[in-house]
C-alpha cells in the first residue's frame, strides 16, 4: 500500500466541498476525534465564515498540545545545482544563475556562525544533483554540521530508503519533502524534466524515509500551484496516512506560498491569508499534535498573528542562497532559491516571541 | 509530625511534583516552581541546554528541589536507557522519570518498553519513576523490577481531562506498596485534589499550570489543592450517600426483639 492508493480514493474532492453545508461544519467542530470527513468540512467554502470560531478552537489546542513554545530553526543551503525544471523554483535547471556548492571548509564557517545566534536545530538544502551534492557530500557535510546542532533535518532531493538510513546512521533525524503539488497532472506540468518528474518516487519519500529511522518528518504543499482546499485537504489525508503507519514519528506540515524568484513563472490560485488561516486552523483540529512550520518566505506581521492560532514552529534569521550566513556571497554570486519577507536575526525573532509571551525553543533534541 | 513522602532514599514535602514544558518563559516558570514551593520537579532532558549561558532551564530550576530528568523522546527501552545515562553523565543525578512514547497520537506510554527500561536503570542505582497506563500486573512488575514508584496516567498528556482512569488507579494504591503518583492529564486543582483524597502519594502536573493565564497563581492553587487532598485522605473521608438514612429497615427487627 501505498498513499498513492489513498490519494486515487479521495482525487475527486472538488464536488464534495461545494456539498457541505453550515451544520456539517458544526458537526465537525463538536467532533471529539474529528474524522477525514470532518477534516473535509473544516476546509470547505462552508466553514469561510466560521474563521473566527476555528481559530479560537485552533489555539486551544495548539496551547494544550505545545504550550506557549516555538521551536526555531534555519536553513543552511548547502548547493544549489539543480538537475530538475521545477516551473516554480529560481534554482530551476534551465535558468542561467551562478551554481554554487560549499566545501567542507566553509560549511564549517557557515555553521559556525549559525550556531553562535544560539539555534540547535538546523535544516540542510541543495538542489537535486546527484552529481554535484551526492549523498557522500551530504553526509560529509553532516559530520561537521554534527559538532554545532544537536537536530540535524534535511530538504534535498528525493532518496532510497538505504540512502535515507545511511543520513539517519550519520546523524540525521529529521526529513523535509514537499509534494509541492498532490495533483498528479499539475504535479507533471510542474516537473516536466529531471528526477523529480517521477510522481510516485516523491509521493512515497516521506514513508522511505520513516521508514530509514528519521524522527521527524515535514512534507508539505506549494500553495498556489493549484486550488488550495483540494492540496491543503490531500495534504491533510498524507499526514493521517503517515501517523497510522508511523505512530512513533512526530509529523509537521510547511505551507509555503509561491514567491517571486528568478524566472517568470506566476502561480495560477490565489492563496490569500484568509485562506492560509482555514487551512492551519483545519490542521489543527483534524490533527491536534501535528506539528505546523512558517518560513520566513512569509510576513513578519503574518507570522506573528499566526502563533497564537496553531504555529509550532519557525526559521529565523535565514538566508536562501548557498553561502549565505558568514562567507558573504550575494545576488550575483549565489542567488536565492526565493525571496523572504520577514529579514529579522535570531536575535529579534526571540525578542518578538518573548514580548509575545512565547518561549523561543532553541533545543528540543538530542542524539542519543 | 511532618507527613513526607519518602521516595529514592529522601523526604518530600510538597506531593505536587510540577513539570517544566510549555511554560511562555524559564522565569514565570521559576516564579511558578517558587510559588508553589515545589521539591520534585521534572525536566525533559531532549530541551537541556548545557552550552547554553542564558537559556539552561537547568539555571531557572531552584537549587533546593530535587530534579527528575526524563526521557521524552524515546520510542523504546534503550533509547530511554541511553538518555538516562546521558542524564547522569551530564550531572543530572540519579533520578529518572522514565517515559517510553510509541505513539505520537494519543502519546500513551508503552508499559512493556518502560518495564525493560526500569528493569536495566533500576539496576544500575537510578531512582526510577515509571511513567505508564495504570495497568496492575505492570505496576506489580515494576515493584518487582525496583521502580521507586508508579506514574499511572490520569489521562493522555495535554488533554486536561482529569482522572478518568480512577478505577485501575484505586486497585492500584491498594495493592501497590510503592507510592502511587498520578502524572498526566489532571487539568484543574480539584482534579489533583481528587487524586489526593483517593490516596494517591502524589501528583504530577505540567500543561495545567503552564498554559493558565496566571501560571504562578495556578502553581500556588495545585499545590495548596494537593495539601487540602492530602489533610482529607488523613482525616478519614466518611462514606457519603445521596439521600438521608434514619432507620434499619433491614435489621430494625432485631433490637424489637426483646
Amino acid at each position: 500500500m501505498s498513499f498513492y492508493d489513498l490519494y486515487s480514493q479521495y482525487k475527486d474532492v472538488d464536488t464534495a466541498f461545494h456539498l457541505i453545508s453550515s451544520k456539517d461544519v458544526e458537526k465537525a467542530f463538536q467532533a471529539q476525534k474529528p474524522s477525514i470527513d470532518h477534516f473535509l468540512s473544516l476546509l470547505s467554502p462552508a466553514a469561510y465564515s466560521y474563521l473566527e470560531e476555528m481559530a479560537a478552537r485552533a489555539r486551544e489546542i495548539t496551547l494544550r498540545y505545545f504550550g506557549k513554545t516555538i521551536q526555531l530553526y534555519t536553513p543552511l543551503y548547502l548547493s544549489n545545482y539543480c538537475d530538475n525544471a521545477c516551473a516554480y523554483c529560481g534554482f530551476n535547471a534551465a535558468n542561467s544563475i551562478e551554481r554554487r556548492k560549499l566545501s567542507i571548509n566553509e560549511v564549517e564557517e557557515e555553521a559556525r556562525a549559525i550556531a553562535r545566534t544560539g539555534l540547535k536545530h538546523i535544516l540542510i538544502l541543495t538542489g537535486e544533483s546527484r552529481e554535484m551534492s551526492p549523498v557522500s557530500y551530504i553526509k560529509e557535510c553532516v559530520r561537521i554540521l554534527k559538532k554545532y546542532f544537536t537536530s540535524i533535518s534535511v530538504e534535498i532531493y528525493a532518496l532510497t530508503e538505504a540512502e535515507y538510513g545511511d543520513l539517519t546512521a550519520e546523524g540525521v533525524d529529521g526529513l523535509a519533502i514537499y509534494q509541492e503539488v498532490y495533483d498528479e497532472d499539475l504535479y507533471k506540468k510542474m516537473h516536466p524534466a529531471g528526477p523529480k518528474s517521477d510522481y510516485k518516487f516523491r509521493l512515497d519519500s516521506p514513508e522511505r524515509g520513516a521508514r530509514a529511522g528519521m524522527r521527524n518528518v515535514n512534507i508539505g504543499v506549494l500553495l498556489g500551484l493549484d486550488d488550495w482546499r483540494r492540496e491543503a485537504f490531500w495534504l491533510g489525508l498524507h499526514t493521517d496516512y503517515l501517523q497510522d503507519l508511523f505512530p512513533g514519528v512526530e509529523l509537521s506540515v510547511s505551507l509555503p506560498r509561491v514567491r517571486p524568484h528568478a524566472g517568470s513563472f506566476t502561480p495560477a490560485h490565489e492563496v490569500d491569508d484568509r485562506a492560509m488561516v482555514q487551512i492551519i486552523t483545519a490542521l489543527r483540529i483534524f490533527s491536534p499534535r501535528l506539528g505546523i512550520s512558517m518560513s520566513t518566505r512569509e510576513r513578519s506581521d503574518f507570522r506573528e498573528n499566526l502563533i497564537a492560532i496553531g504555529l509550532t514552529r519557525m526559521s529565523a534569521g535565514s538566508s536562501t542562497r548557498v553561502g549565505g550566513h558568514a562567507i558573504g556571497l550575494n545576488e550575483e554570486t549565489a542567488p536565492a532559491q526565493f525571496q523572504i519577507q520577514d529579514t529579522r536575526s535570531v536575535g529579534e525573532i526571540k525578542a518578538m516571541l518573548e514580548a509575545k509571551g512565547y518561549q523561543p525553543v532553541f533545543k528540543d533534541w538530542m542524539r542519543i | 509530625m511532618k507527613d513526607l513522602l519518602k521516595i529514592g532514599g529522601k523526604s518530600v514535602n510538597n506531593r505536587l511534583f510540577i513539570g517544566t514544558g510549555k511554560f511562555s518563559s524559564y522565569d514565570v516558570m521559576k516564579r511558578a516552581l517558587e510559588e508553589a514551593g515545589a521539591d520534585v520537579v521534572t525536566v525533559a532532558l531532549r530541551r537541556v541546554d548545557s552550552s547554553s549561558k542564558t537559556d539552561n532551564i537547568l539555571d531557572y530550576i531552584p537549587k533546593e528541589c530535587i530534579l527528575v530528568p526524563n526521557t521524552s523522546g524515546a520510542r523504546n527501552a534503550d533509547e530511554a536507557v541511553r538518555i538516562a545515562r546521558l542524564s547522569r553523565a551530564a550531572g543530572c543525578g540519579d533520578w529518572v522519570k522514565i517515559e517510553v512514547i510509541q505513539d505520537n497520537k494519543y502519546l500513551l506510554p508503552d508499559n512493556l518498553e518502560t518495564l525493560k527500561a526500569t528493569e536495566i536503570l533500576a539496576k544500575e542505582g537510578f531512582v526510577v519513576l515509571p511513567y505508564m497506563s495504570p495497568d496492575l500486573s505492570m505496576a506489580k512488575r515494576l515493584v518487582d523490577a525496583g521502580a521507586a514508584a508508579v506514574m499511572p496516567l490520569g489521562s493522555p498528556i495535554g488533554s486536561n481531562r482529569g482522572i478518568k482512569t480512577k478505577e485501575l488507579v484505586e486497585i492500584l494504591i491498594s495493592e501497590i506498596k510503592i507510592p502511587v503518583i498520578v502524572d498526566a492529564g489532571l487539568g484543574s486543582p480539584s482534579n489533583a485534589c481528587e487524586c489526593m483524597e483517593m490516596g494517591c502519594s502524589a501528583v504530577l502536573v505540567n500543561t495545567a499550570i503552564a498554559i493558565a493565564e496566571n501560571p504562578v497563581g495556578m502553581a500556588k492553587a495545585f499545590s495548596d489543592a494537593v495539601k487540602a487532598g492530602r489533610l482529607a485522605y488523613g482525616a478519614g473521608i466518611p462514606q457519603s450517600t445521596r439521600h438521608a438514612n434514619p432507620s434499619s429497615p433491614l435489621t430494625g427487627f432485631l433490637r424489637q426483639r426483646k
